[in-house]
């Protein structure tokens, strides 16, 4: 079997491909940082929450985790509009990340804070810091340093789930990839080409992430 | 077990074949006689393809090819048999005259006329932009500024590729379901798609008003009739014409597709 391979007619489309990684890289972006923040929002409240902020945390948590994420993006996009909510797909997809992120980041980092050493926490109490402080400062920047390795791979991991977001016309990547593949008929090469695409996106992600991570949200 | 009624459905559809090589040879242009003599005719009609045919509640077959046999069988003062049909065994069933006439969203193409006739065309199929009644759309450039769905690929996508203007916010989906959904909940405004989908689209909804605003592309449909059987097909032709005159070809159009059935061709 023979096969012929033409990039070219694949790659003559470039601005739909630029555009594509643009929008796959604006929604991880933005999905990353939201979720982040919402994930340490969310362990917080799972651990030294009250017990109704405790029982809607994890109520939260163990439906975003136990439901597929085409479903939630499908649910967002076409559902809530039935209760008068209308979204771009492009917010909606950023939406649906958030909430997946945030799920997982929770139980991610809930595991890097019950890690926390007691005498630590009585440490920072014995200095007189309040309990917002000690969170902040005592218990949150090991925490995150323990478990950073894991988050990152759900970050990309969710980074590559947006290609999904496709289906509800975002025009992210594989978006792009399949519209180029329906145009011209070279799916072949057109998903070689999103294949490689995501291969270096994710790769950078990590490194850019590994480098972020100890400079910024924790010290070395 | 799967494999099994496979394999035996290839078998009935290679006997099938073979009768219908056998068939033609011998049939002899007594269709209409045979029609007439029996006071029956046998039509075969779809039920997997709203509007033009599909199951209702009551488990009847309905839809505009269900209409247009009821109206043959009466215009010929006899009975009507419908028999259902899919897409693929269609013309095998007029080969070996099972059915009388096809009455299926059959569309004309040199391959199809080698091995049965067609009458005039009966309705039409078409791929179009559809939106409600409330909003004003004449043209091609009245979509400036508006959501269009559309199921990439399609064929209504590479249509409307070439005769949209810039500036129309054209929303490209998954498949039929994903744009059907972006419709029906609003996340666009305005849906290319083609006169069966739309169909169905309406009848479910009728809440959302649609109504046919452009049209896209046109390939109609025309009744299949066995080979050589000219006199039937001349007298089904001599109905379609006075339908035509009579405007109950626009009716039925009208009444299922939610357009006039238009310029049909011979």
């Amino acid at each position: 079997m023979r096969i012929e391979l033409d990039f070219l007619s694949v790659l003559t489309e470039w601005p739909l491909l630029v555009k594509g990684v643009a929008w796959t890289v604006g929604l991880t972006s933005v999905s990353t940082v939201l979720g982040l923040f919402l994930g340490v929002v969310l362990a917080w409240s799972r651990v030294h929450g009250n017990l109704p902020l405790r029982a809607l945390a994890g109520s939260y948590v163990e439906t975003i985790r136990n439901t597929p994420f085409i479903v939630q993006l499908f649910f967002i996009y076409f559902g809530l509009p039935a209760m008068g909510l209308r979204l771009a797909p492009e917010t909606a997809s950023i939406i649906a990340m958030v909430v997946n992120l945030s799920a997982y980041a929770t139980e991610i980092i809930r595991a890097g804070i019950e890690a926390t050493p007691k005498g630590q926490i009585e440490a920072g109490k014995s200095l007189a810091l309040s309990s917002g402080q000690i969170f902040t400062h005592v218990v949150l920047p090991p925490a995150l340093r323990k478990v950073w390795p894991a988050l990152v791979s759900q970050i990309i991991i969710v980074m590559l789930g947006s290609a999904v977001c496709g289906q509800i016309s975002t025009e992210e990547l594989s978006h792009a990839a399949n519209l180029i593949q329906s145009r011209n008929f070279r799916a072949f090469e057109a998903f070689i080409i999103a294949t490689l695409t995501y291969l270096s996106l994710s790769m950078a992600l990590r490194r850019l992430l590994n480098w972020i991570g100890p400079r910024f949200l924790f010290g070395r | 077990m799967q494999f099994n009624i496979l394999a035996k459905r290839r078998l009935t559809l290679a006997l099938l074949a073979g009768l219908a090589l056998t068939g033609t040879a011998v049939q002899a242009q007594t269709a209409l006689d045979d029609v007439l003599k029996a006071k029956v005719i046998k039509i075969a009609i779809p039920t997997d393809y709203p509007p033009y045919g599909f199951v209702g509640i009551d488990l009847k077959p309905q839809g505009l090819d269900i209409d247009m046999a009821n109206y043959i069988g009466q215009k010929l003062g006899v009975k009507v048999e419908l028999i259902p049909v899919i897409s693929a065994n269609r013309i095998p069933y007029l080969q070996t005259r099972k059915a009388d006439l096809v009455i299926s969203t059959l569309g004309k193409n040199p391959d199809r006329e080698k091995v049965i006739d067609f009458t005039a065309a009966y309705s039409p199929f078409f791929q179009a932009v559809f939106a409600s009644k409330s909003l004003s759309i004449k043209s091609f450039n009245d979509l400036v500024g508006k959501s269009v769905g559309v199921t990439r690929g399609a064929m209504e996508d590479q249509e409307l590729a070439k005769v949209v203007p810039a500036g129309v916010d054209v929303k490209r989906f998954e498949d039929n379901n994903a744009t059907i959904s972006s419709f029906i909940s609003g996340q666009v405004q305005v849906i290319a798609t083609g006169a069966s989908v739309a169909g169905t689209i309406m009848t479910k909804n009728p809440g959302l008003n649609t109504e046919y605003k452009l049209l896209l592309k046109d390939s109609p449909n025309f009744i299949g009739v066995g080979k050589g059987e000219d006199k039937l097909r001349l007298k089904v032709n001599e109905i379609i014409a006075q339908a035509r005159k009579a405007g109950d070809i626009d009716k039925m159009s009208q009444k299922w597709l939610g357009r006039s059935a238009g310029e049909l061709p011979l």
